[in-house]
């Protein structure tokens, strides 16, 4: 698998409901530009919405680093969500669908996760927690639904 | 003198609060003629003087406490209203923060030409102490109305984005019994208490049997706008409504079932007509057309 940066990576920070709203607006203009139909758009939206969301409450702010990569003649964008809060003791609990130390629906990690073809947690209690995604802008064979 | 050099030395914090102390009448006349006060304080020019008076006594407090480098000084506290006052009537005016900052600054002129005439006999590098002191007591005097300024810019901006929030999410009569929420832009947590409330609201003044949400101007629908919808149709259930939601896109339908979210409960239709048409029904009411022909399958139901 040759999955390469193609661009400088872009960082945006992730401190406050605005930021969020900027961190879907980038998304969004990237996917765009990078050639993402409305559904591939809109999921890798929603996912990054959901991760940095999840970055703000339960990892106490951080950041969103973005990069186009290509493969093959696909283009697509990986996205990381860096915290260095809490981190989590147990990632399969956290990954299962209606789990939440909080009140939310639970749904937003096991959620991203169905959203993007790849998807990885770097994560230890008290060391923050790194989330990053790879979407398509065409789903490609090997994309995994789960 | 030498004796009273003696009892208490000199210093620039001293003789600068004697000059403010002792000159306040002839330095309150001269800041009333300048636009920052004139332009103001416009009914008669002794109110001028009389505001002018009660900052030069806030810059005594604050010259003898030796803190004219911080804004946080005692003694502004009493000037922050006034000066707040000032610069947002100077910026109404149509002046930049910058503008108005530079008017506060000019308050020094008069300070430093009765200081310099005031300590004409004295050792040189005491009148350079001393304006020195003054300078900075001015400046930073216009720092803190710079901060009054920007302060009173946030407030504006919250109080907009308050207002916006408001005008954002009106709740429409589409017919009697019949209200609906055309949901625009992003829902975060506040501005769903809005809308919840203004729904509910809506429910009850208008006894309505069913209330429609059309998220079609929604971009993004992720589990937190998820459970703010699902949020009001529970609450707009229990206020004997029933609660439909429309304007779903088809990327945002895949999304939301990926995502894993259960809308099995809520009604849904894809438009808000098709939502309307159903009130209707609901209601026994039923769309006729007047020349006799029959409705087409899109015209109704
Ligand atoms: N960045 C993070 N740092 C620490 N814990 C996290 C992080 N992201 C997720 N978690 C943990 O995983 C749980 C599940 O996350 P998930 O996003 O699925 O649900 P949620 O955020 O609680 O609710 P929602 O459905 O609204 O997203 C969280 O409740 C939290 O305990
Ligand atoms: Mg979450």
């Amino acid at each position: 698998m040759t999955t390469g940066p193609t661009a400088a990576a872009l960082r945006l920070q992730i401190r406050s409901d605005t930021d969020l709203s900027l961190v879907r607006q980038q998304v969004r203009a990237k996917a765009q530009e990078a050639g993402f139909g409305l559904v591939q758009q809109t999921k890798v939206v929603t996912a990054a919405s959901e991760l940095a969301r999840n970055t703000l409450v339960h990892g106490g702010g951080g950041e969103m680093e973005l990069a186009e990569v290509a493969q093959g003649g696909t283009r697509g964008l990986r996205l990381s969500f860096i915290d260095s809060g809490p981190g989590m003791a147990d990632v399969d609990q956290a990954l299962t669908d209606g789990y939440t130390s909080g009140n939310g629906l639970g749904l937003g990690l096991g959620g991203a996760r169905r959203l993007v073809q790849d998807f990885q947690i770097d994560t230890r209690p008290g060391a923050g927690t790194t989330v990053t995604i790879t979407a398509w802008a065409q789903s490609l064979g090997s994309a995994v639904h789960r | 003198m030498s004796d009273l050099d003696a009892a208490a030395p000199w210093s620039p914090q001293q003789s600068v609060a004697d000059l403010l102390r002792q000159r306040r009448e002839q330095i309150a006349q001269r800041w009333a003629d300048l636009p920052l006060f004139r332009s103001v304080f416009t009914v008669t020019r002794d109110e001028a003087v009389e505001a002018a008076q009660s900052v030069a006594d806030a810059l005594v407090v604050v010259a003898a406490s030796g803190r004219v480098d911080d804004i946080e000084a005692s003694g502004f506290d009493s000037v922050r209203t006034q000066i707040g006052r000032m610069s947002a009537a100077r910026s109404r005016a149509g002046l930049s923060v910058g503008r108005v900052a530079g008017e506060v600054a000019a308050l020094k002129d008069a300070v430093v030409e009765l200081l310099t005439a005031e300590l004409a006999g004295a050792p040189v590098e005491h009148q350079h102490a001393a304006v020195l002191y003054a300078a900075e007591l001015l400046s930073t005097l216009r720092l803190v109305a710079m901060q009054t300024m920007f302060n009173e810019g946030q407030e504006l901006i919250n109080r907009q984005r308050q207002q916006l929030m408001e005008v954002a999410t009106p709740v429409i009569k589409l017919w009697h019994g019949v209200v609906a929420v055309p949901l625009i832009g992003t829902l975060d947590s506040a501005r769903s208490q809005v809308v919840m409330e203004n729904l509910l609201d809506a429910i009850v003044a208008q006894q309505a049997r069913v209330a429609i949400l059309d998220v079609t101007g929604v971009a993004t629908v992720d589990t937190l706008v998820a459970q703010h919808l699902l949020k009001t149709v529970a609450s707009a259930r229990l206020m004997g409504a029933e609660c439909i939601i429309t304007g779903i896109r088809p990327a945002i339908a895949q999304t939301i079932v990926q995502l894993g979210i259960d809308l099995s409960d809520v009604a849904t239709r894809s438009t808000l007509a098709d939502a309307l048409g159903y009130a209707l029904d609901q209601g026994g009411l039923q769309v006729r057309r007047t020349d006799g022909r029959t409705v087409s399958a899109g015209e109704s139901r």
